[in-house]
């Protein structure tokens, strides 16, 4: 059976961990390259590099710590952050990414994403959305969330999706940082519109929240950051938890 | 004399190059037909849509099916493992190596399609060298839309709604339709088991 997917971010600024607080206040967390072979020794499923400046200050994610990460890494490991044409996937493909996600530069240019999917395959490509309610709408924010966009959460999925997305990774603006739970409502709302794995992130808190976005969420894989950095819960522990109560999880690593 | 790695233009290989690179093997790309001489073995990676095989034309068909009978191993990885086959209804008119029986097929039932993440290999009643010491259960990185079929050559089984064959094997001829190079360290252990064969071909 197809086991759902625990994806930690490493958020990263200037070759350094960070986490973001509804994407403000940052703080230090460690050395990616360090955190991801602890995470995969733990049995993380996958591994997200964002570059959270990247798309404000007009930063590329760092070649140097993508190389560094997926040096002994042998899952999958996806970069995003910055990424605005095929030159800047390129490089951060042959750098040893798997899969790249985009957000912003999808907004803007949406047959950027078949180029892509033309050239890497489905597979590589990530669309990102960040979605927050505005009445019983989710609307869609670019530029880290600080942008409004016209489109609707659901509808700019399926958009993504026909145009050759392989995956949507949907953060939830109004939980993100609140450790109060994923948006299970938007989470399953775009996860039942379209045919490709939804990988839900923004407001895990406890084990529970995992519980809920994997059902009533009917997320395909959830993401993380701060909950796996500061070892409150470990991956491990997270994952017997899980499995327990009925998610299909990979258990051997 | 190093490992093949057949660069078609299908995705990406810096992965693969740097699993079998871990695991110690001398591995390099190859894009031209006439570069397969003197390999010790040949991958044929891929992702993406069965057309794309189509690049591999019947140079490569001749040449690959000329190697296996001077005993060099044979690895199909994800659309390599389906190439194996004598095609795909992803694209009806691109033929396949044709070394084992069967078309591929669409995915398709009450799951999400394309198939992405972790699943188990059922290991079927049929030796497998590439599968020594990969117990059945274990766990593979999967992303794909369409699959072979569950034939006698199949070493493991693994179900996305439909039964398909995640691990096929005979004699020198081998193909995994999971990602080795992702699937940590039963992909490696497997990547480990194909250098042995290598070796021993000899």
């Amino acid at each position: 059976m197809l086991a759902k997917r625990l994806i930690a971010c490493l958020d990263v600024r200037d070759g350094s961990v960070v986490k973001g607080i509804n994407f403000q206040g940052l703080r230090n967390a460690g050395d990616p390259a360090e955190l991801a072979a602890r995470y995969n020794a733990e049995g993380i499923d996958e591994l997200t590099v964002l570059d959270v400046t990247a798309t404000i200050e007009g930063r590329r994610a760092l070649i140097d710590t993508i190389r560094r990460v997926s040096e002994q890494l042998f899952i999958p490991l996806a970069v995003g952050g910055g990424i605005r044409s095929m030159d800047d996937a390129r490089a951060i493909i042959e750098a040893g990414a798997d899969k790249v996600s985009l957000n912003s530069a999808a907004l803007a240019q949406p047959p950027l994403i078949t180029a892509l999917a033309r050239t890497y395959g489905s597979q590589a490509v990530i669309v990102a959305i960040d979605a927050k309610r505005e009445g019983d709408k989710f609307e869609v924010f670019g530029r880290s969330g600080t942008t409004r966009d016209t489109r609707e959460a659901v509808d700019w999925a399926r958009e993504a999706a026909d145009r050759g997305a392989g995956e949507i990774l949907l953060t939830s603006i109004d939980r993100d940082g609140t450790r109060s739970g994923f948006d299970c409502e938007l989470t399953a709302a775009v996860s039942t519109a379209v045919p490709i794995p939804v990988i839900a992130s923004g407001g895990a808190g406890t084990p529970e929240h995992f519980v809920e976005v994997f059902s009533s969420g009917r997320a395909d894989a959830a993401l993380a950051a701060s909950i796996f950095h500061f070892s409150e819960h470990a991956v491990r522990d997270l994952k017997t938890f899980l499995s327990d109560r009925g998610v299909p999880m990979r258990l051997d690593w | 004399m190093s490992i093949a790695l057949v660069d078609y233009g299908a995705g990406n290989l810096t992965s693969v190059l740097k699993a079998f690179r871990a695991v110690g093997a001398d591995v390099r790309l190859v894009s031209q037909v006439s570069e397969l001489e003197g390999a010790r073995a040949i991958v044929v990676p891929g992702v993406g849509h069965f057309s794309v095989t189509a690049s591999l034309g019947l140079d490569w068909h001749t040449t690959i099916r000329g190697a296996l009978d001077r005993r060099i191993p044979l690895l199909g990885i994800c659309v390599g493992l389906q190439w194996l086959f004598e095609g795909s209804s992803e694209s009806p008119g691109t033929p396949g190596l044709g070394v084992i029986k069967g078309r591929c097929f669409r995915l398709e039932g009450d799951v999400k399609v394309p198939h992405v993440g972790w699943n188990g290999l059922d290991r079927t009643t049929r030796p497998s060298r590439l599968l020594d010491e990969v117990p059945t259960g274990s766990s593979a990185y999967f992303t794909h839309s369409y699959a072979a079929p569950v034939v006698e050559e199949t070493a493991a089984a693994t179900t996305h709604a439909l039964p398909f064959s995640s691990v096929v094997e005979r004699d020198l001829v081998f193909g995994a339709q999971f990602h080795p190079e992702k699937s940590g360290r039963t992909g490696l252990r497997m990547v480990e088991n194909f250098l042995r064969v290598v070796r021993e071909a000899r």
